[in-house]
Order: structure tokens, then C-alpha cells, then sequence
């Protein structure tokens, strides 16, 4: 500046009295109401998007709930097997031996079973069974050898259109024919623990869920393995031993960026690296575990640096000042106090990996998979996955079976969740 | 205490992750040397048949272990199956079509060698419109002028199908069909569009001169909206249609069977979509279906002999397969395809076109 402002002297005032607010005026009166009416119209517009959204949540769940719960029940059909009268060339000898299954799978149980439903409701009845009917009667002869020597009544599951009509939701021919077995005391509808124990089918009376429960199980144990330890110890280095330079920051620009990385990118990577470069099995729980804690991991760490972050430094300087060693520190003080912070960044990682199907359609983990995975390399499918392979079945009967795997699905995230909450409070530790 | 919480956290992931490397070194070794299930990909059109005899396949048959199906569409799958031989290869392919040149090239340039064709029945591509619709009848040449992106060369400029042809209700066009990858859609683009653009005796002409330019205008499909993709989902085409009366869709003939209570078949040429004229191949849109078998595999796969046989065995009338919407070939065929089937005849590179 060229040219300094002369200095402005201030000419003292003489002093006023304050005069008290005159909260009688019209202009004072107008401006608390409009102070009064900003803080309703801020509580209307809080309370407005709290219920829009519990509006959502009871509409999904109401909806799902509506459908699903159907999903679980199975209408069955009494079917009387005389089974001295079919003459099967069976006997209990060869059923007690070693040799049981070669003699079951030699008898046409499926031509006795329709014969049997023949006889007992009619020409063509065999058309209100299932096609899977003939399972429930060998498995009825697997348990119990010695019912081959009688008559006796088997409850098998009838038909998808006999099912859909005891459940109220099917056109005029199968509602006939529900109507006149019911009179006969000859159908029962009740809960089914067949979808709970069974895996995917064609046939909607056939189908469970438990096949691709138990691949979720295994893709979310192999996640949580790698992802949870590989991510704390990451977010602990960086938080506790990383000098700062541009390396770290590098590397911390990667790990967000990693985090908001696409998901089906990840399922292109499991693609090239895991099945065509290390030659893994395709569709199998280990390679879709892999996949997903690579994409789990970067938000286990972000996590977890935030949760080291809020340790107070003064926790730290008391230790080392009484002699403790970094890794005493560490692993005594520091993490401990942390470890809320970490599993709700990893429960929150799990939840969306739950959930997740993209990557899993590109290693395979879409296939049709009739008994459960019985390890990490078996072929297997998981849950969000065989709910968009049912909702694109031809069968009407898969629809309530699709919400009911919804509802299993949801049960299993909140069985999650629940879990995490749990930890969190028993370590939780305020100060 | 903190001591006691430092176990609980860190002695439970590490031993899993233990086990976890353990369970996946030895899985790793033993995927590459053989394979005890058979692996299916392919066309989600021939999926729920397959699945459907795998599933009857593994009950009927117990000593050996339930097959793998994966729908993949048409294309993808036979990428797959001929990228080679042995464990990390399928041994099936499900195919709404039958192998092109250039498919059967990458096979053999891969090593795929004795494949067997199986044709396992007919399939029929609808068109169908919602109960409530206009009850439009169609002609091939009507669908191509409405949904090719230039007809005849020229740019497309219908919007109602009133434009297309005078004698069709003035609705705007809307049209929910397969994506490109899907092989529904391929044989809807050869079946319909490409018999509806040949009507026109230019592009025969065309055809002879200019074979490249000649697929492009027949078959590509205008993409400013009144297609509209939708996926391999053809439930969702299903629920489109009965939420709006004014739109067609395109999909397989079970879909059409299974929601007959939704939607129904448009005539083509006046012919309207049943069982008897997909079989007899009156209607326009009537295609085969095929699965392939890698021959090389046939030693090796526990059951896959036996799996095809269980195919051949099924697909007759009456049989499940025929209740789920797979329609019968007619007996010659059906019976030329079931020796094929029990013999395993190789089919020959040099007849593939």
C-alpha cells in the first residue's frame, strides 16, 4: 500500500441507558412467530422422513411377509400304498443289507406311486402329485422297511396347482379339485421343514433353501477369514507405525478409491485372477469368499483407522510412560478400545457382501445345484443369487418360494447384525 | 481383562484362517485332476429342461452325483465349452441354436473334437399382448417394418403400428424382447425379422450382391426406445404386458402356456401360436432346440452316458419334459435324434454351416 489510512480516533459517545426489548410490538410479536413456525415446519419435515421411511420398511416387510410366509407351508396329500398288493420285488432282507440303495433304485417306485393315486382318487389323479412325490414313499421305506408288508397312508406333496389353490391363488379347474379332496379329509396344509432342509429344484414343491444357505455360510466364513485380519492389521500399520509421506497418502487415496470400486469389476478380477489364472474350481464358496473380501477389505480398514483414530492419544502416552512396549500398546490398550468401531465397520462390510450378486454371476456361482455344497470347493450358489434364479422360473409356484427365500435372507442378516451389536456392547467403553 | 479380550478377538479368526488355507490348498489340487459331476452351461431357454432331467437324473440314480446347470445364454456358453478339454471345461451345452461355423472352428482349434448334436425338441418364439390388448394380428414383414432399425434401408420413422400398416390399431409401438446375448433373440432376429425383411424382393436381390450389409438391415434392431431389452427375465416381459395393454413381448412358448391367464399368442400369417403349429412348423416362429455333448468326455465324466440317455428317454409325450413346455419333435426326427443320443454319432465339422 502506497498511501496509509490516517487513523480514525473514536469520539467517545455519551453513554445511553439500554432499553429493555419491547416484546409487545407488532414487529417483535410477527418475528417469534416466524421463529416458532421455522422450528414446527423443521419438526413436521424430521418427522415426515422418519415415517416416509418406516413407511418403506413396512411396506417390504408387510409384502414379504404377505407372500413369503406361504412359501413355508407345503399342502400334502394323503396317498393309502398297499404295498403287499403292488408287489414290489423288494424285501426287507435286501433293504437291511449293504445293498439297500441298489435295491430301492431298482424298483419303479414313481409307477407304484402313481398306481397307488390311481386307485385311491381316481383315473389320472396322478396328475395332483408332485413330481417328487415317489421320494416321500422311499423315504418312508428307508425309514421304516417293515411297512412293506402293509397297507398304509403316506403323506406326500400334490401338485403345484393344488397347492397354489389350497393357498387361494389359482384358476377354476384346480380350485375344483382342491375342493373335492378337501371334502375328503385327503389334503393338509401345514409348515413344511422340506424347504428348510432341501436345495434348489425344479419343481417349486420340491425346492429349499438350505443348499444355498449353506453356500452363503461357507462365501461368508472365507470372507470374514481373510478380510477381518488382513484389515485390521492394515488399518493398524497405517494408524500406528506408517510414517507420514506420500507413500501412506497413496496408499490411502487407493484404499477409498477400492472401497467405492463398482462391485461386478471385482467379479471380473475373481474371474481372471482365481479360475483362468490359478486354475481354482469355478462356482465353488472359496473362489466367491475371495472375491468378496477383496471387496470387503478396503471398508473393514477405513473403518477400523477411524475407530484407532478415536482412541484418546493420552491412553497411549500413559502406557508407553510406564514402560509398555508399540506392540504392548497396541495390542493391551489401543485395539481393545477400538474394537467396537471395527466390527461395525465389518459387519457393515459383511452385510453388503451378504447381499451381493454381481461379482458371484462371473465366477459361475449362478448354477443350478441340486444337493448342498458339502466343502469350500464344491459347486454351490448363495442366497441373493437363488432368489434371482427363482424369480426367473417359469412355475407361478416359485413366487412365494422367492419371497420366502427373501424372508430367510433377511433373517440371516439380521441374525448377522444382531451378533455384531452384541460384541460392540460387551466391548463398548465410554470415557 | 484386556488381555482376556485380546484372545476372545484374535484366536477364532486365526485358526479359521488356518483351516480356511488348509481346506483351499487341498480343493486346489483336487479340481484340476478330475471331475466326478457333470457341468451343463448354456441357453436359458433348453435350462429348465436340463434341469429338469438332472434333477430326475440324480434321483433315479443315486450312486452318482447331482449335475451342475448353468444358464449362461447361448453365445457365452459355447465359448466355454469349446475353450477345451478336460475338468475346467463343461461337457454339456444347452443351445437354442444350432453351432455355427466359427464356433465349431474355435472347438477344433481348441482340441474339442467328437461332439455330439442332439436335437431335444421344438420351441416356438411368441409375440403376445395382454388379455385386455388390442387383438392385433401380425405378419412377419409388420414386425420387421416395425422394430428394424433402418427398414429396407431406409430410416424408421414409425411410431404407432397404425404406420406400419394401415389395417393395425393406431397404439404406439412398445415391444419388451430378449438382449442381443441371448439366443432368443438370434432366432427371433432369423425366424421373424429376417423372413419379414425378405418379403421385400430388393433385399433378396441385396442378399446376393452385399451378404454382410444384407444381415445388418435385416436384422438389426432400432434402439430408440420402442424395443425395449429386458433382460433374460421372462417373467418380468410377463408383468410388463398384463400392467400395459398396449404392449407385445417376446418370449418362449412355455411362458406363453404357463400365464395363459395373463397374456396371449398374436396370430403370425394368421396362424396363432399353439402346440400343433409350433410342432408342425406352420408357425413362423418355431425353432429347434439342441444340447451338444463333448464326445471326448464320454470315459471320463461319471454318467454322462447315462444323463443323456435319461434325456432321450424323456422327451417323448406325456413325458415331463413335454409338461413343461418343451414341445415334441416329430417322430422321425425325435427317433433319429434318439439313436444319436445312445450311440453318441459325432457330429461332422464339415456339415456345419
Amino acid at each position: 500500500m502506497s498511501t496509509i489510512a490516517p487513523v480514525m480516533q473514536p469520539t467517545p459517545k455519551p453513554q445511553q441507558a439500554r432499553v429493555p426489548t419491547d416484546w409487545t410490538t407488532t414487529s417483535m410479536q410477527g418475528r417469534i412467530r416466524r421463529r416458532y413456525r421455522a422450528e414446527r415446519r423443521f419438526r413436521l419435515l424430521g418427522a415426515g422422513a422418519v415415517l416416509l421411511s418406516t413407511a418403506f420398511l413396512i411396506f417390504l416387510l408387510v409384502s414379504m411377509l404377505g407372500q413369503g410366509l406361504r412359501g413355508f407351508t407345503q399342502t400334502e396329500l394323503r396317498l393309502p400304498m398297499d404295498f403287499p398288493a403292488a408287489r414290489l420285488a423288494l424285501d426287507q432282507a435286501a433293504l437291511a443289507g449293504p445293498n439297500a440303495r441298489a435295491a430301492l433304485a431298482a424298483v419303479d417306485l414313481e409307477a407304484a406311486t402313481a398306481q397307488a393315486a390311481d386307485r385311491a382318487y381316481g383315473a389320472g389323479a396322478y396328475r395332483l402329485l408332485s413330481d417328487g412325490a415317489w421320494l416321500s414313499v422311499r423315504s418312508a421305506i428307508q425309514a421304516d422297511p417293515h411297512i412293506l408288508t402293509r397297507r398304509i397312508d403316506i403323506w406326500v406333496p400334490t401338485s403345484t396347482a393344488i397347492d397354489l389353490a389350497a393357498k387361494g391363488d389359482a384358476d377354476a379347474d384346480a380350485e375344483a379339485g382342491y375342493r373335492l379332496l378337501d371334502a375328503r379329509k385327503a389334503v393338509r396344509t401345514s409348515f413344511s421343514t422340506a424347504f428348510l432342509t432341501g436345495s434348489d429344484s425344479t419343481d417349486p414343491t420340491l425346492v429349499g433353501i438350505w443348499g444355498a444357505l449353506k453356500g452363503s455360510l461357507l462365501t461368508m466364513f472365507v470372507t470374514l477369514v481373510l478380510a477381518f485380519p488382513v484389515g485390521v492389521l492394515s488399518a493398524l500399520y497405517l494408524e500406528e507405525y506408517a510414517a507420514r509421506n506420500r507413500w501412506t497418502d497413496l496408499i490411502e487415496v487407493s484404499i477409498n478409491n477400492l472401497a467405492a470400486v463398482p462391485s461386478i469389476i471385482f467379479g471380473l478380477l475373481g474371474l481372471a485372477v482365481f479360475l483362468n489364472f490359478l486354475d481354482f474350481p469355478r462356482s465353488a464358496p472359496i473362489v466367491g469368499g475371495l472375491t468378496l473380501a477383496l471387496m470387503t477389505m478396503p471398508v473393514i480398514v477405513i473403518a477400523g483407522r477411524n475407530a484407532i483414530k478415536s482412541v484418546p492419544p493420552s491412553i497411549r502416552d500413559a502406557a508407553l510412560g510406564i514402560g509398555a512396549s508399540k506392540v504392548q500398546v497396541v495390542f493391551h490398550h489401543v485395539l481393545p478400545l477400538a474394537l467396537p468401531g471395527i466390527l461395525t465397520g465389518t459387519i457393515i462390510g459383511m452385510a453388503r457382501a451378504l447381499g451381493e450378486t454381481a461379482p458371484l454371476l462371473m465366477i459361475g456361482m449362478r448354477a443350478f445345484i441340486a444337493s448342498p455344497p458339502g466343502g469350500l470347493a464344491d459347486p454351490a450358489t448363495v442366497l441373493p443369487v437363488q432368489i434371482f434364479l427363482w424369480s426367473d422360473e417359469v412355475s407361478r409356484g416359485f413366487v412365494e418360494k422367492t419371497s420366502a427365500a427373501i424372508i430367510v435372507l433377511l433373517v440371516f442378516l439380521l441374525a448377522m447384525n444382531g451378533i455384531a451389536i452384541y460384541l460392540r456392547n460387551r466391548f463398548e467403553r465410554r470415557w | 481383562m484386556i488381555s482376556r479380550t485380546m484372545g476372545m478377538a484374535w484366536a477364532a479368526p486365526g485358526a479359521a484362517l488356518a483351516a480356511a488355507l488348509a481346506l483351499s490348498a487341498c480343493s486346489n489340487g483336487g479340481g484340476n485332476a478330475s471331475r466326478d459331476q457333470i457341468r451343463a452351461v448354456g441357453s436359458s431357454t433348453v435350462y429348465p429342461f436340463t434341469t429338469a432331467v438332472t434333477e430326475q437324473f440324480a434321483r433315479r440314480q443315486t450312486q452318482f452325483k447331482a449335475p451342475i446347470v448353468e444358464s449362461t445364454g447361448t453365445g457365452a456358453g459355447m465359448k466355454l465349452f469349446c475353450a477345451g478339454v478336460g475338468a475346467r471345461f463343461p461337457d454339456i451345452e444347452n443351445a437354442s441354436r444350432a453351432i455355427k461355423k466359427s464356433e465349431m472352428d474355435d472347438c477344433t482349434k481348441n482340441g474339442v473334437r467328437d461332439i455330439v448334436e442332439i436335437q431335444i425338441g421344438i420351441d416356438g418364439i411368441v409375440m403376445a399382448e395382454s388379455l385386455r390388448g388390442e387383438a392385433m394380428r401380425l405378419t412377419p414383414a409388420d414386425v420387421y417394418r416395425a422394430l428394424a432399425a433402418d427398414p429396407y434401408g431406409k430410416p424408421q420413422t414409425a411410431k404407432l403400428w397404425r404406420d406400419v400398416n394401415p389395417a393395425l390399431p393406431a397404439i404406439p409401438i412398445v415391444v419388451y424382447g430378449p438382449p442381443p446375448t441371448s439366443g432368443t433373440r438370434d432366432a427371433f432376429a432369423e425366424l421373424i425379422l429376417q423372413k419379414g425383411c425378405d418379403a421385400n424382393p430388393a433385399m433378396d436381390a441385396l442378399k446376393k450382391a452385399d451378404a454382410k450389409r444384407h444381415t445388418a438391415i435385416c436384422t438389426k434392431v432400432r434402439e430408440d426406445g420402442a424395443y425395449v431389452e429386458s433382460g433374460e427375465n421372462d417373467n418380468l416381459i410377463v408383468q410388463k404386458l398384463s400392467a400395459n395393454p398396449d404392449a407385445v413381448g417376446v418370449f418362449g412358448y412355455s411362458f406363453l402356456e404357463e400365464n395363459a391367464d395373463r397374456v396371449r399368442g398374436i396370430p403370425m400369417n394368421g396362424i396363432v401360436p399353439t402346440y400343433e403349429t409350433i410342432a408342425d412348423y406352420s408357425y413362423p416362429g418355431s425353432r429347434p432346440l439342441y444340447i451338444y455333448v463333448k464326445g471326448q468326455h464320454l470315459n471320463v465324466v461319471p454318467g454322462l452316458r447315462e444323463l443323456v440317455a435319461e434325456y432321450a428317454n424323456d422327451w417323448g409325450r406325456g413325458g415331463y419334459l413335454a409338461r413343461r413346455g418343451l414341445i415334441v419333435a416329430p417322430a422321425d426326427v425325435s427317433e433319429r435324434n434318439r439313436q444319436i443320443a445312445l450311440n453318441f454319432t459325432p457330429l461332422d465339422p464339415a456339415t456345419v454351416k
